[in-house]
């Protein structure tokens, strides 16, 4: 696997990294050396391992379906900037 | 595959089949979110119902709420499909104010509910068979407003992080008409089943319709994805719209581009949406914060010892057992409410009396006063009290009309009124036999005609009806007028 500069101009855009032009290229050429060496793992035989999920072996776990959150919106406004009237506000997106 | 030909539209170059599939996303009943223990209910203060996990604060970690997890598989089992013992869940990616993660955790390559099938009665008494492609978990997203300020949206993240469940079906639907009767069967179902409270008015079931045209026989067309279509009649507006454009569209020389379409509920239209070109790359891959989501057979087992009685088996019941037509059986299980209110009329009366009732007085006059059967002002005790008034001979079936007025009003029992009112049925053949002696003697003209027209009987049972203040039994009104008539039987 290997990618080209058209690549990560799209996963850029997708991520919202502003990458300027000139700095494709060698990004291309650094992604591909690690794609390359994750890739190394090809090499091994495991045609008789199980896919494994998790390092924990464990099941995943529940919630019992309790109200036991919430009603903080104080706290969480003072993180946002220009809160208003605990709504969190961003410039205007309208379709 | 029922021949469904009936239902192809018209255009230019000859006719055109509608392709139709449905994606409804129905909020989980829950107390809590899928993912955190903050609450669900609808309305509450701005961001009041926000914890930590919801609001994507760094370091926060999902832990998934069981009951969601159960009401998913109980909604799986009423649409006939087959529960996966291990499902997974994704992350699927892009940014929107309200969506504070950057991501939704969904389910993408393996649902929680595989394939399943729903049948939907159409009026003209035809049965179509919509297949189930899949129902899988995922998050709400939060609320964006963009009306408060001239410059700014508002997020409200109330919403973000309630469990819904994303309903698929095949495309087997053939025109609006059936989407919008699919949608009506599911919303019962899931009403039914209490996993979903339907309220399409909140947004607790919202469509997204997939909408292609093609010649009979052809391969399937290029569909258009409309968003968000939040009523059955808008399903049906939406659809049809779409239908006709892509007609028009391909006839007029050009070409239908898959493209995410809105719905605009003031002028019945849809339109391109824009903004979104690059959007469906989601690049979905499994949540690292979550093990996959595996239980046991028994689990399942138990849900399904639980579940009611489903609408399709209510009303197969109402059929064979009480002998209702399957139209009025349809209309009596198209709720669970209604179905209740019928069979507590019903119990220990003449089941098909009990129908005509519900199906005929009491919905027009809910209908009329725009009332659902929960806020009905007559009760189902009263209701059946009503008829049994009837049955046993104390109140004639054309008082009892003005009886149930009489209870639409005043809300009081019926017994009350009959006594109240002085309605009880003169069945004392003296009376009647007065009554009836009174008009013949003031009408000879009417008695010499009736003699070479018995049809005017008719006529005598009018006055008679009228002298007694319609209180008379009218079989034994009738009875006794051939005898004192002198017509036959």
């Amino acid at each position: 696997m290997s990618v080209d500069e058209k690549t990560v101009r799209k996963v850029a855009k997708l991520a919202r990294l502003a990458v300027p032009e000139e700095r494709l290229a060698p990004m291309a050429g650094e992604l591909n050396k690690i794609l390359a060496w994750v890739e190394q793992l090809g090499e091994l035989d495991i045609k008789n391992v199980e896919p494994m999920t998790s390092v924990a072996k464990m099941r995943l776990m529940r919630r019992a379906d309790v109200v036991n959150d919430g009603n903080i919106a104080d706290d969480l406004m003072k993180n946002a900037p220009n809160a208003i009237d605990n709504y969190f506000t961003v410039p205007k997106v309208v379709e | 595959m029922t021949n469904r030909t009936g239902k192809l539209i018209e255009g230019a170059t000859g006719k055109w089949e509608v392709v139709i599939g449905l994606e409804v996303h129905a909020q989980v009943l829950s107390k809590a979110k899928l993912f955190s223990g903050a609450a669900t209910a609808f309305g509450a203060a701005p961001n009041a119902q926000v914890s930590l996990v919801d609001a994507a604060m760094p370091g926060m970690l999902p832990v998934i709420n069981e009951f969601c997890v159960e009401q998913a598989i109980r909604t799986g089992l009423g649409l006939n499909a087959k529960i996966n013992l291990v499902s997974v869940f994704d992350r699927k990616n892009y940014f929107y104010p309200d969506l504070p993660a950057g991501y939704q955790i969904s389910q993408y390559k393996q649902p929680i509910v595989g394939e399943g099938v729903v049948l939907v009665d159409m009026p003209n008494g035809e049965t179509i068979e919509v297949g189930i492609e899949r129902l899988h978990l995922e998050q709400d997203a939060g609320k964006s407003s963009h009306d408060m300020h001239p410059s700014l949206s508002f997020v409200d993240l109330n919403r973000s992080g309630i469990a819904l469940m994303e309903i698929v079906s095949r495309p087997d639907l053939r025109s609006g008409e059936e989407a919008a009767a699919y949608l009506k069967k599911l919303r019962t179902i899931l009403r039914y089943l209490g996993t979903c409270d339907g309220n399409m008015d909140e947004g607790s079931m919202r469509a997204d319709v997939n909408v292609s045209v093609r010649k009979p026989g052809a391969e399937y067309g290029t569909r258009c994805e409309i968003k968000n279509v939040n009523s059955m009649r808008f399903v049906q507006i939406a659809a049809e719209y779409e239908a006709r454009r892509q007609i028009d569209l391909i006839e007029g020389g050009g070409k239908v581009e898959q493209e995410t379409r809105l719905f605009d509920s003031r002028t019945g239209e849809t339109r391109t949406m824009r903004s979104k070109e690059e959007a469906h790359d989601y690049r979905y891959f499994p949540d690292p914060d979550l093990l996959p989501l595996e239980f046991e057979q028994a689990l399942i087992d138990r849900i399904k010892a639980s579940l009611p009685e489903l609408p399709d088996a209510r009303k197969q019941r109402y059929v064979s057992q009480f002998g209702l037509s399957p139209y009025d059986a349809g209309v009596l299980v198209s709720d669970a409410e209604t179905a209740a209110y019928y069979e507590e009329v019903a119990k220990g009366r003449d089941p098909k009396i009990a129908a005509n009732w519900v199906t005929g007085d009491l919905f027009a006059m809910l209908n009329r006063l725009n009332l659902s059967i929960t806020q009905s002002p007559v009760s189902a005790a009263n209701l059946g009290a009503l008829i049994d008034l009837i049955a046993d001979n104390t109140i004639s079936g054309r008082i009892a009309k003005d009886v149930f007025q009489i209870m639409v009003e005043t809300r009081d029992a019926p017994g009350a009124i009959v006594e109240a009112r002085g309605l009880r049925q003169v069945t004392d053949t003296s009376a009647i036999e007065a009554a009836i002696d009174a008009v013949i003697a003031a009408n000879p003209d009417k008695v010499a005609e009736v003699a070479a027209k018995p049809k005017m009987a008719g006529w005598f049972v009018g006055q008679v009806m009228q002298k007694t203040g319609g209180k008379a039994n009218p079989a034994v009104v009738n009875q006794l007028l051939a005898k004192k008539l002198n017509l036959p039987g």
